[in-house]
């Protein structure tokens, strides 16, 4: 066991290793000059340089990319080129909103998915089943943000339930913190909720036709007790998979739904950043969320040897 | 036991669902199928195919649909439409009439030759999305799949590609490359690289060894001719199932780059584009995103339909799993 562990954490080493060379290749290879776009069009010549010198651009592509690696080894993300806050300190403040989101999103769409899949399954062909599949391709289809300003239109809008957007934190109260997150992590977990569904109803159809399922009906076992006990455990491996690899996708949806409900999380400082060049907060927000997606996806691949003791690799 | 166990996840996860706009094809990682040979045969003929494709209802409709729209786009400046970009601020956000039949926006532009116009920028990213994609992952594909020595650095660098948040990576090329077309559909076209280049490079390490390729490597082939004949045609069917995906996520991810400002430049008259513009008039005007968001819903729930369809008719394997 602890071989399988050692071997699959070492394996994320290398992808990380490239995630931090693309990410920097990917900023500093693309065509368009960052002091040229930070300085404006306007600027001097002299200007130009001058920030050039400053950004540290005018050294060899090599020494640039083991300078910033060498400070990310460090924990330094480097400072904002527009506001000279550290980056680290910028990220700090706004990943707050964006666990929380993320976290009522996922447990959304699992605590929806869960059942809404397993009664798909159980009613294989029927009606149900058929509404259900129907309903997971719209979900897939549909852009999440219309599916938020739907959401914003018709129930803090038109039916004045909720506030229209923004954000409070849960210090400021548990009314004022959820009622502003509930749209946005609805709307957020539609695709989530398709995906899990039918991952869930797929591998469950699978399960149910095992020679255990049908000695567990034989020995009078019920047909709730057979669907919870049996088909949902022997299903979880690939069900656990899914939930995690919707929990790493689900960041970069998180860019999408902040913007559309004014949540100041790190999407928004994304775009900001984005909207500004300022390179080091992108290239650390960047860089944040494909360490999570690695760690997620790390995790899931952990949780498979606990679930199922035959899987080594 | 005849359940598998789950295929291992190399380095690096798992399926293609980028960013929000989620295709249809969220699988766990898996080598993929060939094929059997009744398929195969059924796959042969594109008109079997096509008719195979439309014998269920659903399809039919997303086929109707999806032409009705490429119709549309073909022959926009026939369908009454004015000028999509003519700003005119004196008739800004005007209701439905006569000269407008869907109204005007903030800008005073036609709603209604703005969605048909638009139709022509998310067809176009579609598919020129999907056909970059899988040129350069059948390129890398066969370079992994067939040459040994490029498999180990290569993959670790499509690993690594995989592993950045699609959308991000687009946003920050679009923001950095400058906003036209042309970047977009490149910056939507790269995160979706590595996964073509793992199906394509999983098909060709699958029929590798099989006895014709070997038949085929006594006999003198040469490598190209090896490829091209003996190993390509392989990846035909999973491509076609995946570059219909591909089309449909690229047009959902255009929208959201363009919703996001980061995305075709900011006159073009797209679908993405318009919804940007009316986010600030949304609770005045919501038609003003709700139209093209129906139109963005419609394109790529058509094209997931018949991209289960195709699915299920090309790769049955893939298709018992979901």
């Amino acid at each position: 066991m602890m071989g399988f562990v050692t071997k699959r954490v070492l394996s994320a080493v290398p992808v990380l290793l490239m995630v931090v060379v693309i990410v920097f290749l990917v900023l500093r290879l693309s065509p368009g000059d960052p002091a040229a776009m930070i300085a404006g069009p306007n600027a001097s010549g002299d200007q130009l340089a001058e920030l050039r010198e400053s950004m540290g651009l005018n050294r060899p592509l090599l020494e640039q990319f083991f300078l910033w690696f060498g400070g990310l080894l460090q924990g330094d993300f480097g400072t904002s080129l527009i506001s000279g806050k550290p980056v680290a300190e910028l990220i700090g403040d706004r990943i707050g909103p964006t666990l929380w989101l993320s976290l009522v999103t996922i447990v959304i769409a699992v605590a929806v998915a869960l059942p809404v899949g397993v009664i798909a399954a159980w009613q294989q062909g029927k009606w149900v089943d058929r509404l259900v599949m129907a309903a997971s391709v719209l979900g897939f289809s549909v852009p999440v943000f219309i599916i938020g300003y739907v959401m914003i239109l018709v129930f803090a809008r038109i039916l004045g339930w909720f506030p229209v957007q923004g954000y409070k934190p849960p210090s400021a109260g548990l009314w004022e913190f959820f009622s502003r997150l509930v749209l946005p992590a609805v709307a957020l977990s539609f695709p989530y909720i398709a995906l899990i569904a039918r991952i869930v109803r797929t591998n469950v159809i699978e399960v149910m036709g095992e020679d255990y399922i049908r000695t567990a009906r034989a020995k009078g076992q019920t047909e709730r007790g057979v669907l919870t006990q049996h088909a949902l455990r022997n299903a979880a491996v690939p069900i656990v998979t899914i939930i995690g690899v919707s929990i790493a996708m689900l960041i970069s949806g998180v860019v999408v739904t902040e913007s559309v409900f004014n949540i100041p999380g790190l999407g928004r400082l994304m775009l900001e950043a984005v909207l500004a060049r300022d390179y080091t907060v992108i290239q650390a927000v960047i860089l944040l969320f494909s360490t999570i997606y690695v760690f997620i996806n790390l995790a899931v691949d952990l949780l498979y040897g606990l679930f199922d003791p035959r899987i080594r690799y | 036991m005849t359940r598998e166990t789950a295929p291992p996840t190399t380095g690096l996860p798992t399926s293609g669902l980028p960013a929000t706009g989620l295709p249809a094809n969220g699988l766990p990682p898996e080598p993929l199928a060939l094929p059997d040979m009744a398929e195969a045969g059924n796959a042969s003929g594109a008109r079997a195919l096509i008719a195979g494709v439309l014998s269920s209802w659903p399809a039919r409709i997303s086929a109707a649909v999806l032409a009705l729209i490429v119709a549309m786009a073909v022959t926009a400046p026939l369908l009454g439409t004015v000028d999509p970009v003519q700003l005119d601020p004196s008739i800004r956000l005007q209701a439905p009439s006569a000269a407008h039949w869907l109204g005007t926006d903030s800008f005073g532009r036609d709603m209604y030759s703005r969605i048909v116009y638009g139709a022509r920028v998310s067809l176009a990213v579609g598919a020129g999305t999907a056909i970059a994609a899988i040129a350069f992952g059948i390129f890398f594909g066969v370079l992994t799949g067939y040459f040994a020595w490029a498999d180990i650095i290569v993959m670790r660098f499509m690993d690594g590609l995989m592993a950045i948040p699609g959308i991000l990576l687009a946003i920050a090329l679009v923001a950095i490359s400058g906003a036209t077309i042309t970047t977009v559909l490149i910056a939507i076209a790269i995160p979706e690289i590595p996964r073509v280049a793992r199906m394509v490079r999983s098909v060709i390490l699958g029929v590798r060894n099989e006895p014709y390729v070997e038949a085929a490597s006594v006999l003198g082939t040469g490598t190209l001719q090896m490829i091209w004949r003996h190993l390509l045609p392989n990846t035909v069917a999973p491509l076609i199932v995946q570059g219909t995906y591909i089309f449909a996520s690229a047009i959902m991810t255009e929208s959201i780059l363009s919703f996001l400002g980061a995305g075709v430049p900011p006159e073009t008259p797209s679908w993405g584009n318009m919804m940007a513009d009316g986010r600030v008039y949304f609770l005045l005007k919501p038609e003003l995103i709700l139209y093209p968001g129906v139109m963005v819903s419609l394109t790529v729930l058509s094209v997931n339909l018949l991209g289960d369809v195709l699915r299920d008719r090309l790769d049955p394997r893939m298709a018992k799993r979901l």
